[in-house]
């Protein structure tokens, strides 16, 4: 009776490792071999190392591969550098509750809307150079590499401003563990001021629980091609946008280049994921040093200054760039220098807003089962970990696969393997492989707080007779109900903007806002790219907004769970 | 390990030898019509434009209430998305039940598709509709490209390139690209063109090529011996290496595409731009992007122009549906709602003179969009060179500016 | 022996972790009687009220036996052992009202909401809270807290209960009277109690056994 209760949940782990990095691997493996120079339907039937070879001799290499690392590191650096910034100078404060509060529509901005409204504001024709265009006499934009920059710092900067919310709201969630009230407490106690206090006992301590989210944002800047498209170089591109672009050659030959470059991509990533964590050791041996050295103050000011610079100039940019959005989806004429459209009016709205419904509904159908699922198989892992029937960790940490493996190395794989097994085509499959990607966020969200519940509560409902189903049911859950929700936006922020997979799974028969909204901005028509983004915004953020006001409403008389 | 590896190739990648099921036969019209009635055909086409979107949409309405043929519009963002979809399925081994059943497509990527045998028989020059063209007198209609079309993509639409510049910046637009480079050269930093393979792109290269080069007649055949090639293309190059440090950016970054290029010209960070369609600049004007002091130009000696196929793919699902499509796309109506320029206003494919008078007199009547060129003040038009040449230019523009200096 | 029939026993329980021994102990605890645990931190307090419960962490290992009312529960769930437990944090669940905490507490055998609403009623009313089903627990004071979870734990109908520091947050006025209460409702229901602490009153209030643990 007992084992095979504990059967079923032990199945938990090996459940989400194989819907998981199941076909991330295989897909990966349908990525290697035409790498390798094995691809029979295009000819390639020996293994050779050829498509290596024609890799190398791209004159564009060496820059490509550059632009990869150099605005990987760079922005996964400043991502985590504003992050802690805003944490240290400002955790326990009215300002880091705004800041809360105002993350939710920042996280809700899907990446290509941030960084199309990003372009706007900071374009030598865009509204920052709009509002100087008086004062500097411009009568014409001025012309001055801005968007597109060689050294890809206009990309750091639109990967920075989606990627740091992402670790605030990871470090909020592992905050609690952290108990960083008492530590805070006890540091200004022996005189450290808030911020060196906060270094040097809060942080090391959330860190590990953020190493993983970190880990994310290091491989998803490196590979990321949606963002490197619209604010990157392009003479040549980053390494991942190279390679989609010779995925989609009209040269079919061109595939296995495309293939090896992938493989090199992957490669990179690691070596850089390896790099971080030589970096890690090397940091953590000069703050320990550092932290022992009994200085009670860490530039105080300069933190805390930094730290509201680094959430306003982040929060600023995604939310000025979603006003930009919002007012070129009603624009008619707007030229440059004008700051304002000449005339504004719903046509945009008008003329897409029919053919939404569709694409929403499928939308928000296909998000809504893949959170689903997503909460089932994280919920039943975690649970399984908590009940101790399995030492979590290196196995479990399969399922962060998704995060790590950059989308162009397994993607085309994967649609191979789908199609082979007829399983493509349908809102299904396109369920499915959402889940790949929605499973490790809505892990890495509902983990921290999960593990973090008080056991003595559970401890308590069982010294009651309450069993673990029971305890589960009637007591985790209901008081998890927050993070649980919070973990499902997240997820379904997450459905809601991924294109690749559903392009590529869905046979282009799945249309979700987010496929058609990249089909008809390449059109280019900001109004259209405005409409679009706004909508993709907005499916986002409602799942947010319900996180937030549903355990309001429900735990309104409740003021043990009114918190943050 | 290497037998699992190969057990998942094998599964994976290999060919299926499963026969495809036997091709409609548009010759015996009537059956292919009665096999279409009830199919749903995905139309596989660049989602970028509303007029296009439109225009299909309305194409959509129409087969189904005549055929009752259901078409669904894929919009992709880039053509290849779908070619990659079918060539995805071969390696899968698929050989029915597609999931394209209609592309439109031309140059490269039907030079591409029709090598790998991705493409259903010849059929297009079988629809009823074909006998209203005049394949003789448009020899666009059949050469792709220069690659012979053998009835495996049925035309839907004349395009030809032509210039844009706002008259509120420019009096007398540059008639010759030595004249844009001189132009360039006078106004550093306001034009530019889209980077290369970028389809607008490497079309800028090869008319460039086709005015500059002492022997356009090579253009027509494959890509010669290096000697050739660089006795040919060594103008352009000189011309690039001229023009490049006085574009946008001084060249160090290029739009992505035609769409971006015109957002420049729109936000007035560039003052000349070009398209495939004489009627793309009216088009704009009419839905706000670009002020009304917009007009069209051409160089002296003409202009690159081809034609917009359509093409069903090996292993199409609604195969008969899909040419019953294609053959309505052909049709007086279409064609006449698609040269509409308050439409959309691109070249129909039809030869005007075989149609019945009220259709001969519908064309005729056809208004011109205020930034268009008249037929008469389009020019020549020059035809497109062997793909070859395409993917060479492509290769060697991106070896000499497009890795960084 | 016949004695260990009833009340809780300890039978020869030692509980180790990774290899070394944490801690042996054997002891027998009469229906209403107290058996006070003290010993620092990490002399494993703790463990030894984890081994009673039947939640020892991964990485314990236990031999021995825990014997209730003749009812031998090693091996057996948590939910089975009918073990009530108080902490020093009341431990109200935040989500459910006063009465819902209750409730939970109270038996499936217990049916119909009439009925169950009625137990709640008296339940309060034992405890001079009479009336406060609906309120938020963490509207509560102190004291009202501590007596809710006692009430709680009571309705459950346990066979033996576990007193981990339960006092140790009160202040001394309410301290007396808790522990008044909760050794007097132990006493009428004859239920063996172990009791971990720091506070020497504690041991003198309840009067019974000790050990020291090191």
């Amino acid at each position: 009776m007992l084992a095979s209760r504990a059967g079923l949940i032990w199945l938990a782990p090996a459940t989400a490792i194989a819907v998981l990095a199941g076909p991330v691997l295989a897909g990966l493996a349908g990525t290697v071999l035409p790498a390798f120079g094995y691809f029979p339907s295009l000819g390639g039937r020996a293994l050779s190392l050829d498509p290596f070879a024609a890799l190398l001799a791209w004159p564009g290499l060496p820059a490509s591969v550059w632009l990869s690392l150099g605005p990987g590191l760079l922005a996964t650096v400043l991502s985590l550098g504003f992050a802690v910034l805003i944490c240290a100078g400002w955790q326990g404060t009215a300002v880091f509750r705004a800041i809360e509060r105002a993350l939710s529509p920042v996280l809700s901005v899907p990446h290509a809307a941030a960084a199309f409204g990003l372009a706007f504001l900071i374009a030598p024709s865009g509204w920052i150079a709009r509002a100087l265009a008086p004062l500097a006499g411009w009568q014409v934009p001025p012309d001055v590499l801005i968007l597109h920059d060689p050294w890809g710092l206009s990309l750091v900067a639109g990967l920075v401003a989606k990627e740091v919310p992402f670790l605030v709201l990871m470090m909020l969630a592992a905050l609690p563990q952290a108990r960083p009230e008492q530590s805070r407490k006890v540091a200004q106690a022996l005189g450290y001021g808030r911020a060196a206090g906060w270094l040097k006992t809060v942080f090391p301590r959330v860190y590990p629980q953020i190493r993983l989210p970190v880990y994310a944002v290091l491989a998803y800047s490196m590979s990321a091609v949606d963002v490197a498209m619209i604010l990157g170089p392009t003479t040549p591109p980053p390494l991942s946008v190279q390679v989609l672009a010779w995925m989609h050659d009209p040269d079919l030959a061109l595939r296995f280049q495309a293939a090896a470059g992938a493989v090199l991509q992957l490669a990179l990533v690691l070596v850089a994921l390896a790099l971080w964590r030589g970096a890690e050791a090397l940091v953590a041996t000069l703050g320990r040093r550092w932290a022992e050295g009994g200085a009670r103050r860490a530039a105080e000011g300069a933190v805390r200054a930094g730290g509201i610079a680094a959430a306003g100039l982040t929060g600023g940019a995604a939310l000025l760039g979603l006003a930009a959005l919002a007012l070129w989806s009603a624009a008619g004429v707007w030229r440059f220098p004008a700051l304002w459209p000449e005339t504004l009016g719903p046509a945009a709205w008008m003329r897409h807003g029919p053919e939404l419904a569709q694409p929403l509904r499928d939308t928000a159908l296909i998000g809504l089962g893949a959170v689903a699922l997503a909460l089932v198989l994280a919920l039943w892992c975690l649970e399984a970990e908590q009940r101790g029937l399995r030492p979590p960790g290196r196995t479990l940490s399969l399922i962060y696969l998704p995060l790590i493996v950059p989308q162009v190395a397994f993607l085309t794989g994967l649609q191979a393997l789908a199609i082979g097994s007829g399983l493509d085509g349908g809102p299904g499959a396109v369920l499915v492989v959402h889940l790949v990607f929605v499973l490790p966020y809505v892990m890495l969200s509902l983990g921290d707080p999960y593990r973090a519940w008080d056991r003595r509560f559970g401890i308590a409902a069982a010294a009651l007779g309450a069993s673990p189903t029971r305890i589960f049911w009637r007591v985790r859950l209901p008081m998890l109900l927050r993070p649980v929700l919070t973990a499902a936006a997240v997820g379904f922020a997450v459905s809601v903007g991924q294109y690749l997979p559903t392009l590529l799974i869905g046979a282009g028969r799945v249309q979700t806002v987010t496929t058609e909204a990249v089909a008809l901005a390449s059109g280019g028509d900001r109004r259209v790219i405005g409409v679009y983004g706004i909508v993709q915004t907005a499916a986002a953020l409602v799942p947010f907004a319900l996180a937030i006001v549903l355990p309001a409403v429900l735990w309104r008389n409740r003021r043990g769970l009114r918190h943050g | 390990m290497s037998r699992f590896v190969t057990a998942l190739a094998a599964g994976a990648l290999a060919l299926s030898g499963l026969p495809a099921l036997a091709q409609p036969d548009p010759a015996d019209w009537d059956a292919v019509l009665a096999e279409a009635r009830g199919q749903t055909v995905y139309f596989n086409a660049w989602g970028g434009s509303d007029v296009v979107n439109g225009f299909i949409a309305w194409a959509g309405a129409r087969v189904a209430e005549e055929y009752g043929v259901t078409l669904e519009h894929v919009k992709l963002s880039d053509t290849a998305e779908a070619v990659s979809r079918v060539l995805a399925e071969k390696t899968a081994g698929q050989t029915a039940g597609g999931a394209v059943d209609l592309i439109w497509i031309n140059g490269e990527n039907f030079a591409a598709m029709k090598q790998q045998r991705l493409l259903l028989e010849p059929w297009a020059d079988s629809l009823p509709n074909w006998a209203l063209t005049d394949p003789e007198g448009n020899t666009a209609l059949t050469a792709d490209f220069t690659v012979p079309t053998d009835g495996q993509e049925a035309p839907w639409g004349m395009a030809k390139l032509v210039f844009f510049h706002d008259t509120a910046r420019i009096d007398t637009p540059p008639a010759t690209m030595a004249a844009l480079g001189d132009w360039s050269a006078a106004h550093p930093g306001r034009f530019t063109y889209p980077q290369p393979p970028d389809f607008h792109g490497s079309t800028f290269l090869k008319q460039a090529l086709i005015e500059l080069s002492a022997f356009p007649d090579l253009l027509e055949q494959p890509v010669p011996d290096d000697e050739l090639y660089t006795l040919a293309t060594g103008p352009l190059w000189t011309f690039l290496d001229g023009l490049t440090p006085n574009l946008w950016r001084q060249g160090r970054a290029y739009p992505q595409n035609a769409s971006r290029q015109m957002q420049l010209l729109a936000d007035g960070e560039i003052d000349i731009a070009f398209n495939f369609n004489p009627n793309e600049a009216s088009n704009a004007i009419a839905s706000g992007l670009l002020p009304d002091t917009v007009r069209s130009h051409v160089h002296d000696g003409g202009m690159i122009g081809n034609a917009s196929f359509v093409a069903i793919p090996f292993n199409a699902n609604a195969q008969a549906g899909a040419m019953v499509v294609a053959n309505f796309l052909m049709s007086p109506e279409a064609q006449l709602r698609l040269a509409d320029p308050t439409v959309w206003g691109l070249g129909t494919v039809l030869a005007v003179d075989k149609l019945k008078p009220e259709d001969q007199a519908a064309f005729a009547a056809l208004p011109l969009g205020v930034a268009t060129l008249p037929p008469q003040a389009l020019g020549p038009t020059l035809p497109e060179p062997h793909p070859s040449w395409m993917v060479r230019l492509e290769q060697d523009w991106m070896q000499r500016y497009g890795v960084g200096q | 022996m016949a004695d260990r029939q009833t009340g809780l026993w300890l039978d020869g329980l030692t509980i180790s972790h990774d290899g070394g021994l944490d801690l042996a102990i054997d002891a027998h605890v009469a229906p209403g009687a107290v058996l006070t645990v003290m010993g620092p931190s990490g002399a494993g307090k703790s463990t030894l009220l984890a081994a009673i419960t039947g939640t020892l962490a991964r990485g314990f290992a236990q031999t021995g036996r825990v014997v209730l009312d003749g009812r031998d529960l090693t091996g057996l769930p948590p939910e089975a052992r009918h073990i009530g437990i108080l902490f020093q944090d009341e431990l109200l669940f935040p989500h459910l009202s006063v009465g819902g905490n209750l409730a939970f507490g109270l038996p499936a055998s217990v049916r119909g909401r009439a009925a169950r609403r009625a137990r709640v009623g008296a339940a309060l009313q034992e405890i001079g809270l009479a009336g406060f089903e609906d309120r938020d627990p963490a509207t509560l004071s102190g004291g009202q807290r501590a007596r809710v979870a006692l009430m709680r734990m009571l309705l459950s109908d346990p066979c033996a209960l576990l007193l981990d520091e339960a006092f140790s947050k009160l202040d001394t006025g309410l301290r007396a009277q808790m522990r008044e209460m909760v050794f007097g409702f132990a006493r009428d229901r004859g239920l063996p109690v172990v009791m971990v602490t720091h506070d020497p009153g504690d041991a003198e209030a309840a009067g019974g056994a000790m050990i020291t643990l090191d």
